[in-house]
């Protein structure tokens, strides 16, 4: 197989089915969480229409909250950094509007590259820092498992190869898009089957945590 | 012309001046990126050099390497250096036909054997015995097996003969193969596109005919003198490129104002290739500068490689459709799965026994 046949094979039929399972994994353990459903309260309500809290929820914690953030701040300030970071990439680098106008016929405007290039760099060095300080900190490292340091390599390898894919460096140019599109599409699998899933299902666990704190009359 | 006569006396009956010669070497020099203190070298070796044998083989293809070799630079000393060599044998150049071409090819093949170079543009039908290509009666496949045999080196010009081409792709109907498919024991230069460079062609025979060898070679085949960079890392629309600056259709403000077709389907990022650098009809442009995508036509497999007219990041084929399916196949799976969770928490429920008081101390008196 020659590397133009490879390219062709993880962009056509190799990306077909990291999307299949993807998708099928995504929507299985989303129907399963919440076709189990929850137990339920028998308190009184002390606010009605808990439902408001939970929607809410769902966007003031993308704010920072205050409380938390002296404790480990650098941590804190890494972890806004690649989650933000990973968004501008995968959603505002032209390359990838293509790949996503080809799939769904939806496009909006890219940033630069010079824009893009900065945001990755930055995006690894706050991943490196955080996988750091999991290994450094005791209580962190007894905590981690090894799926930890997977979705952690996971979720590093495409930001990796892209940026040397980029800037031509280790493989020669089709030989490093083979590998980032490999990358991605590991990533893409293992989304549904590892903590990774949080990407859909933080959207429910925190409208949960807001309809339930709501419901018992708690400020969140 | 006697091939006993050396390049240099060619040249000089052709008119071609010392200084014009010179200047050619070290133009070589610099395409093959050699360092510029090689061109004297070149110039010794190219002087001295005997007139080599040629025997130009055409199998499936449309004529077009021919073409841009013959018509693109002409006249000019690439050219002359092709007047130059002894080509034996070319069906579309040469004046004899019929059974006196066909001995021309044998005589040249018996008087040269293990010196001629074989250049071959086209790719060879294998199916059902190669029927669907013959010449004289014989086979391409037979006819390339045979005069490989005494060949110095084969020189594939073109993607057909390089690669397979447009008659390899799918669905193949005449087995198509790539000369490097059917020859395993002769050195095989790979000289793709469609066509390919004449002054790639003819810079890779000065430098046979200078290192008495073949240039160093890419993974595909390819002397990476020439081949060794993309068309988008040499483009010189790549600083629109990285300033975001892409043309959205053809006839929008980005594409008068020449900005990066990456867009619009450019493949230059995974194409290796000289046009940005050497560009076509002596130097003047490349498709690229005339505001059309690189279709990608010296890389193997372009042609089945999905639409000209996609970015190279999209997926060749339509994956689309396999959204819907999955959806499906996962709502059901999830609803099955989650339903069978329910009832084995009702069972459980249904099957929980209080315990009292009295089971508690039934079990302690049991210790």
């Amino acid at each position: 197989m020659t590397s133009m046949e490879l390219l062709a094979w993880v962009r056509g039929p190799g990306l077909a089915i990291a999307i299949v399972v993807m998708l099928v994994g995504v929507t299985v353990r989303l129907l399963e969480m919440l076709i189990l459903g929850r137990k339920t309260d028998l308190s009184e309500a002390r606010v009605s229409a808990s439902a408001k809290y939970g929607w809410r929820t769902v966007f003031t914690r993308f704010l920072p909250n205050t409380a938390c953030a002296h404790t480990v701040l650098v941590v804190f300030i890494s972890g806004y950094i690649f989650h933000i970071g990973l968004f501008l990439i995968v959603f505002f680098f032209v390359p990838h509007i293509q790949l996503i106008r080809d799939l769904t016929g939806l496009q909006w405007p890219g940033l630069t590259f010079w824009l893009i290039d900065g945001v990755s760099l930055i995006t690894m060095i706050a991943m490196l820092f955080i996988l750091w300080y999991r290994w450094w900190n005791k209580v962190r490292r007894y905590l981690s498992r090894f799926s930890d340091y997977l979705v952690w390599l996971l979720t590093f390898l495409p930001v990796l190869s892209g940026y040397l894919l980029y800037h031509r460096q280790l493989l020669p140019y089709n030989d490093m898009l083979i590998v980032h599109i490999i990358t991605v599409e590991l990533l893409l699998i293992s989304l549904p089957f590892t903590k990774l899933m949080h990407a859909f299902s933080f959207v429910f666990s925190r409208w949960y945590t807001g309809a339930a704190a709501g419901r018992r009359g708690v400020k969140i | 012309m006697s091939t006993q006569q050396t390049l240099a006396d060619l040249l000089q009956q052709q008119g071609v001046s010392r200084r014009g010669f010179l200047k050619f070497c070290s133009g070589l020099a610099t395409m093959m990126a050699l360092p510029a203190s090689m061109a004297p070298r070149i110039a010794q070796a190219l002087e001295n050099a005997k007139r080599p044998s040629v025997i130009w083989l055409s199998f499936q293809e449309c004529t077009g390497c021919t073409e841009s070799l013959t018509r693109s630079h002409s006249p000019t000393l690439e050219s002359l250096i092709f007047d130059v060599i002894s080509l034996d044998y070319h069906h579309t150049l040469q004046a004899a036909s019929g059974h006196a071409a066909e001995s021309a090819r044998l005589q040249a093949m018996n008087d040269h054997h293990g010196e001629y170079l074989l250049i071959v543009d086209g790719s060879i039908p294998t199916k059902d015995g190669g029927v669907y290509s013959t010449i004289a009666g014989i086979s391409n496949l037979e006819m390339l097996k045979e005069t490989a045999k005494g060949a110095a080196a084969i020189v594939a010009v073109g993607s057909c003969a390089a690669y397979g081409g447009l008659p390899y792709a799918n669905p193949n109907p005449t087995g198509a193969a790539p000369v490097s498919d059917i020859i395993h024991d002769k050195p095989i230069i790979n000289l793709p596109g469609c066509p390919p460079i004449p002054v790639v062609i003819t810079g890779v025979l000065a430098h046979f005919l200078t290192f008495g060898r073949i240039p160093e070679l890419d993974s595909s085949g390819r002397p990476l003198s020439f081949f060794g960079e993309s068309i988008h890392d040499r483009c010189y629309r790549r600083p629109f490129y990285d300033q975001g600056k892409f043309a959205k259709s053809f006839d929008d403000e980005g594409a008068r104002k020449g900005w990066c077709l990456y867009e619009l389907g450019c493949k230059g990022p995974t194409t290796h290739n000289a046009c940005a650098t050497e560009k076509w009809n002596q130097g003047t442009s490349f498709p690229i500068q005339s505001g059309h995508p690189c279709l990608g036509c010296s890389e193997p497999d372009f042609w089945d490689a999905g639409s000209f007219y996609k970015a190279v990041t999209a997926p060749p084929n339509d994956i689309s459709n396999v959204v819907a399916p999955a959806l499906a196949a996962g709502a059901a799976a999830g609803i099955a799965i989650g339903l069978a969770n329910r009832m084995k928490k009702a069972r459980a429920i249904h099957q929980h026994q209080t315990v009292t008081n009295d089971d508690l101390k039934t079990n302690r008196s049991d210790r």
